[in-house]
């Protein structure tokens, strides 16, 4: 005790007892065989967070949270789910009535895939208000926007394993996206399906990727993006380094130990969206036909496309911008690389922010302006993919007789590209506000 | 050995063969894999024509068979929907179906051999889906200028009742039409053309 005042060490209470001993001897046996405690120090006990995270800086954890969630029961429903066509929408069925607890691992594993992606939007969002893909942390970003493709290809691949009518839909629409590709499309999307049809041999290699490929690629993926952040450390809601400001120590003045300060606050949050979870998966496990929907519950039926057919909301606002490109040299390859490009322009984003601040809080009116621009013409985007074109009615003859839905579409379009082609303009000549030295509270 | 009697551009050379060796060797172990994923020989057998019976399809009726793994339409169209199509000519973007999606001898006004029998691949040429038929009462849905034809539920392309897609679509040309050919009492083939049998 005396000792450890004298050093102006924390005064640590530890709990003495004949186990310690054994669980110390054990941990130093490991720790001389594997780098146990090292690991433990660096990415936890002594990673040290800003320590301004807000309410937004729970989602990155969330959404690891859930993909834990997704492993765990997609494990547990490959026990009972058969890939094959003439038996897979039985095996669904089968699960959801007939195995004890099906029903509950398969409303958590489809509810899962919809959080997932709330998560993952508010995460981007997040990122995207205090310039977390900002130098020095591109290579965050570029990691994180491949596990959001990724999180795409896991999503679309699952979602044909039901065989219902949805998922047999959707998978003609996008696997004919790349049979509009110009010259190798056809054989491309012919070696996608493994026939000329969405058929059983689409549906058994659609089950490979979803329950091995992707998720492989996925955890990889993971692993990279939490590491890159530990090499160069958070960013938070003030943009500031907490680098640049150390103690004696060599700890950042506004830095607090991952563990435990963020390991309770996030368990806090956890605690908080199972309950929003369990509320949905117990009591509206389809989303009122955004996370199921409701054609889904019929079994696919290749002559026969469903009255309306929609991508899960998740997909919406690049489904969209798919359907309002209109198509050009008797190709709707047009639509399919604007849809594309919507995806992929985000890689772009560090390189396209050209302000002198990373936070919303100190940039100027005009990146402000834009964000919320751009949010507000995403959700447009989202709601118009998820209603067929006519929704809200034709434009008189003045204007061809137009759907309006299909008008608004391509105007939203046209915004979303223009937030990031013009934010080299608009962020270098904004009127940006002064950076405080070290992180408000 | 101390690293000074290191051959450097030895050791390099020996790094870039390995290296282009191995890459070789692995890209030709890929062949199989993605051969793997090719449609199977069976897959590619199950292409065989199939028989339909039309002795019983009344005029202004439509019936659906599959035929490998896709809707094939055959509709008995009536004199006014013929008319429509003739009508619509000024609205198609392909009026004279010039891309070539059908068969020669349905290369024609109506694309079918048969004025009155239309057979088309139900599988719109946008993204696949299978358009929906929407007779000429379906002003309500379609416009007031709509004399029948079929819809896209999925992005909304229409199609007149030969399959000529309209302008400003977003499907980019006509429905395709099948290889068929009449045979006996009322009876059609699809997937074979050929004269004799």
């Amino acid at each position: 005790m005396n000792m450890a005042a004298k050093n102006k060490q924390p005064v640590v209470i530890t709990c003495a007892g004949p186990l310690n001993g054994v669980a110390s001897g054990l941990l130093t046996w490991v720790d001389q065989r594997f780098p146990l405690m090292s690991n433990w120090r660096d990415h936890l006990a002594e990673y040290y967070a800003p320590k301004n995270f807000n309410f937004w800086y729970f989602f990155g954890s969330l959404a690891m949270f859930v993909l834990v969630l997704q492993i765990v029961t997609g494990i547990f429903l490959t026990m009972h789910y058969k890939p094959d066509a003439s038996q897979a929408f039985a095996s669904v069925e089968y699960i959801m009535r007939d195995v004890w607890g099906g029903w509950f691992i398969r409303y958590m594993h489809s509810t899962g895939a919809s959080a997932f992606f709330i998560c993952v939007y508010l995460h981007m969002l997040r990122g995207l208000m205090y310039g977390s893909y900002r130098k020095p942390r591109e290579l965050i970003w570029i990691f994180g926007m491949l596990i959001y493709l990724c999180l795409m290809a896991e999503a679309f691949f699952g979602y044909l394993l039901p065989w219902g009518q949805m998922s047999y839909w959707g998978a003609q629409v996008i696997v004919n996206l790349f049979a509009s590709v110009p010259f190798i499309g056809e054989d491309l999307s012919i070696l996608i399906r493994g026939d000329y049809v969405v058929s059983d041999a689409t549906l058994n290699r659609f089950f490979a990727f979803h329950v091995i490929a992707v998720p492989l690629v996925l955890i990889g993926l993971v692993a990279a993006h939490i590491l890159a952040l530990h090499e160069v450390g958070s960013n938070n809601p003030d943009g500031v380094e907490i680098k640049d400001k150390k103690d004696a120590a060599g700890h950042p003045l506004d830095g607090i130990p991952f563990h435990p300060y963020y390991t309770v606050k996030d368990t806090l949050g956890v605690v908080v969206f199972l309950i929003i979870f369990s509320i949905i998966m117990f009591f509206v496990p389809e989303g009122g036909g955004y996370f199921l929907e409701y054609n889904n519950f019929i079994p696919a039926d290749p002559l026969k496309t469903p009255p309306h057919i929609a991508p899960v909301w998740y997909f919406t606002p690049f489904y969209s911008i798919l359907r309002a490109a209109p198509p050009m040299f008797n190709s709707q390859f047009p639509g399919v690389v604007a849809m594309g490009a919507a995806t992929l322009i985000f890689f772009l984003l560090p390189w396209l922010d050209r302000s002198p601040v990373n936070s919303i809080r100190y940039k100027g009116p005009l990146f402000r302006g834009a964000l919320t621009i751009f949010v507000v013409v995403f959700l447009i985007l989202g709601y118009l993919g998820t209603e067929p074109t006519n929704v809200w009615g034709q434009f008189g003859g003045w204007l061809g007789n137009a759907d309006r839905a299909t008008v608004v579409a391509r105007v939203c379009a046209i915004v979303y590209f223009l937030f990031f082609l013009l934010m080299p303009w608009y962020s270098s000549i904004d009127k940006c506000k002064p950076v405080p030295e070290r992180v408000t509270c | 050995m101390s690293d000074q009697d290191v051959d450097k551009c030895k050791r390099g050379f020996l790094v870039a063969a390995t290296g282009v060796v191995g890459g070789v060797v692995a890209g030709a172990a890929a062949v199989p894999f993605v051969g793997s994923m090719l449609p199977s020989e069976r897959a590619k057998a199950a292409g065989a024509p199939v028989e339909a019976d039309i002795s019983k399809l009344a005029p202004g009726e439509m019936k659906i068979i599959e035929w490998r793994g896709k809707p094939v339409w055959i509709v008995n169209r009536t004199k006014e929907m013929l008319a429509g199509i003739t009508k619509n000519n000024s609205k198609v973007s392909d009026p004279k179906s010039d891309v070539p999606l059908q068969p020669d001898y349905a290369k024609n006004e109506f694309r079918s051999i048969k004025p009155e029998i239309a057979v088309l691949e139900g599988v719109c040429s946008h993204l696949g889906c299978s358009p929906q038929f929407k007779s000429a009462d379906a002003k309500s849905d379609m416009g007031m200028d709509w004399d029948g034809g079929f819809f896209c539920p999925c992005h909304g392309s229409k199609f007149d009742f030969a399959g000529r897609v309209f302008a400003g679509s977003p499907a980019p040309v006509n429905l395709k039409v099948p290889p068929y050919k009449f045979v006996g009492d009322g009876k059609i083939i699809i997937g074979d053309d050929s004269k004799g049998a």
